[in-house]
């Protein structure tokens, strides 16, 4: 791994968000619907409680439709521009093209959070919340985000269209948040022995997310999303190394 | 020094090229020809190190490209077919980005994509996004790419594709004047390009090399190679020429009846034929001695392999 190359094609990649009017439009909506659920479905001024507790509570789904929308392009793209023959023949390896596509990807999407501080000032104004609880929430939706990019990256790597990514890329994180909610889990439970059952309950970003996002920060949580993102990082490598001319 | 041994490259049951061996050393303009689908991008793939071989060994410059990808990477420039790029990007973001990925920084950095610009005239499109550009400055922009660390090897898939004919000439003598210490391997179905910058050809059909040597030893495998046009400004009957000189074996009218090419045995000559024309006093516009149709060895060659 030569992180100067990692660091080249990083940037490559993270100015070509902001060259597309897709930043601004990203964030724009991004803040919008967050701010919307926020206020709206999630109460946040009926409730009394100076925290972002309903800020954060609409993430797994928010990102849900956001975060494939910006992981769809980035093999797809490549792929089928035919600008994966360019990048695969200049001294650069798989792992790190990889990398360096996830890392720019994350860091935008981290961009797109930090700009609801918004949010942050005005709870600290009404009231007089846990700022550690909204660190880690903070933290842990950017992991949350991070492993929606993994595996839609992945994805992404696997074929030459945006479309099938998205669609994709949208159901499997989608079984990836079910699989902690008693209507994924009720298809397994009768047959399946219950260390399966609690496997594919582990696997679930919601129950990880919401240990997180009350403040509880347990290392099994943390572990769970950067192995996961590592996880899928790597059969990303794997993909395009079988996949990269078809 | 290219290296090439045994090349194979299956895609599931269809074998895209079938035990290729050869050569190129520094100095040689190698020029791929052959039809569409005969494994010329599969074959630039691999020694390019975009594709793994299902078999056989590429070594460049004495690197073995499995084994050392990066290394081997580095003295390559390649030209893919389509002169892909990063469309929403300028010229000079793309190659600012390139001459990064290939280890310059800095003020060498600059000098190198300054040089690159003014050597394939992209100083007009230099600042709006290579999406917006002609095909014809797309295709500069990836040459400007892949020349720009100086390689030792240069890989060119039809350079001159979509280009139109001063263009065409801008990137032969480009070629040619790179050339003198660098490997060149080009890829083309334009066959005048072959006479035009290559020192070497050789034709690929279904994987599999059907020749390899010089343009001229080409040229000499066609039938018209030392044949002999006449070109008349009436069209007479063909018969009665071909009577008037000895030792002709076969000949063809052109379409129009004002062409008459004539093949025969070593020895009728060119100063024959010329006699002949003067003593029966013919409406003759010119006498040509032929240097043999590369079409014509092209379909020849690769139709009897098919």
């Amino acid at each position: 791994m030569h992180w100067s190359m990692v660091s080249s094609l990083f940037r490559r990649e993270f100015n070509s968000y902001f060259a597309t009017p897709l930043a601004l439009i990203f964030i724009v909506i991004f803040l919008m619907l967050s701010g919307a659920f926020t206020f709206y479905l999630g109460h946040f001024y009926e409730r009394g409680q100076a925290d972002l507790e309903p800020f954060f509570a609409f993430h797994p789904w928010l990102y849900l439709i956001l975060v494939p929308a910006i992981s769809m392009r980035l093999w797809a793209e490549e792929r089928n521009s035919g600008s994966i023959e360019l990048l695969m023949t200049l001294p650069v390896r798989n792992g790190e093209a990889v990398l360096a596509k996830f890392l720019a990807a994350w860091c935008f999407t981290g961009i797109a959070l930090l700009l609801t501080f918004p949010m942050w000032v005005s709870v600290n104004y009404l009231g007089d919340p846990d700022n550690g609880v909204i660190l880690a929430g903070y933290i842990g939706s950017w992991l949350l985000a991070g492993s929606y990019l993994a595996v839609g990256g992945c994805i992404s790597a696997c074929t030459k269209s945006q479309v099938i990514a998205f669609i994709i890329a949208v159901v499997v994180c989608l079984l990836f948040i079910l699989s902690g909610f008693p209507m994924v889990l009720d298809l397994f439970s009768g047959w399946a022995p219950q260390f399966a059952l609690d496997s594919v309950a582990s696997l679930s970003f919601w129950t990880h997310f919401e240990a997180i996002k009350k403040g509880v920060v347990d290392m099994r949580d943390l572990f769970f999303f950067v192995g996961f993102i590592a996880a899928w990082l790597i059969a990303t490598a794997t993909v395009i190394e079988i996949k990269k001319a078809d | 020094m290219i290296e090439i041994e045994h090349l194979s490259k299956y895609f599931g049951d269809f074998r895209a090229v079938n035990n290729l061996s050869f050569q190129v050393k520094t100095g040689e303009v190698l020029g791929f020809l052959g039809p569409n689908g005969a494994g010329k991008s599969t074959t630039m793939k691999m020694i390019t190190g975009f594709l793994s071989p299902s078999d056989g060994v590429i070594r460049v410059c004495g690197l073995d490209m499995q084994e050392s990808p990066r290394l081997a990477k580095q003295q390559i420039g390649y030209l893919p077919e389509g002169a892909p790029a990063y469309a929403d990007m300028t010229p000079w973001q793309f190659l600012h980005f390139v001459a990064e990925i290939r280890g310059f920084s800095g003020k060498e950095q600059r000098e190198r994509v300054l040089h690159v610009i003014d050597q394939l005239q992209l100083n007009e499109v230099a600042h709006k996004p290579i999406e917006t550009l002609s095909k014809g400055f797309k295709r500069r922009v990836g040459l400007a790419q892949a020349i720009i660390h100086d390689p030792k090897v240069l890989i060119l898939d039809e350079p001159t594709d979509g280009l139109d004919p001063n263009q065409k000439h801008q990137v032969r003598e480009l070629i040619r004047s790179m050339s003198k210490d660098k490997i060149v391997i080009v890829s083309t179905h334009i066959l005048e390009e072959v006479t035009a910058v290559c020192s070497r050809a050789m034709i690929i059909s279904r994987g599999e090399m059907l020749f390899d040597g010089t343009p001229e030893e080409l040229q000499q495998r066609s039938k018209y190679h030392q044949a002999i046009t006449l070109r008349f400004t009436n069209s007479p009957d063909p018969q009665t020429i071909v009577n008037a000189i000895a030792g002709v074996e076969s000949f063809e009218v052109s379409s129009d009846g004002r062409d008459i090419t004539l093949f025969a045995k070593s020895d009728v000559s060119y100063q024959q034929v010329r006699e002949e024309a003067e003593k029966h006093q013919w409406n003759i516009k010119g006498v040509f001695l032929e240097q043999g149709r590369m079409d014509d060895v092209f379909r020849s060659i690769t139709e009897e392999a098919a």
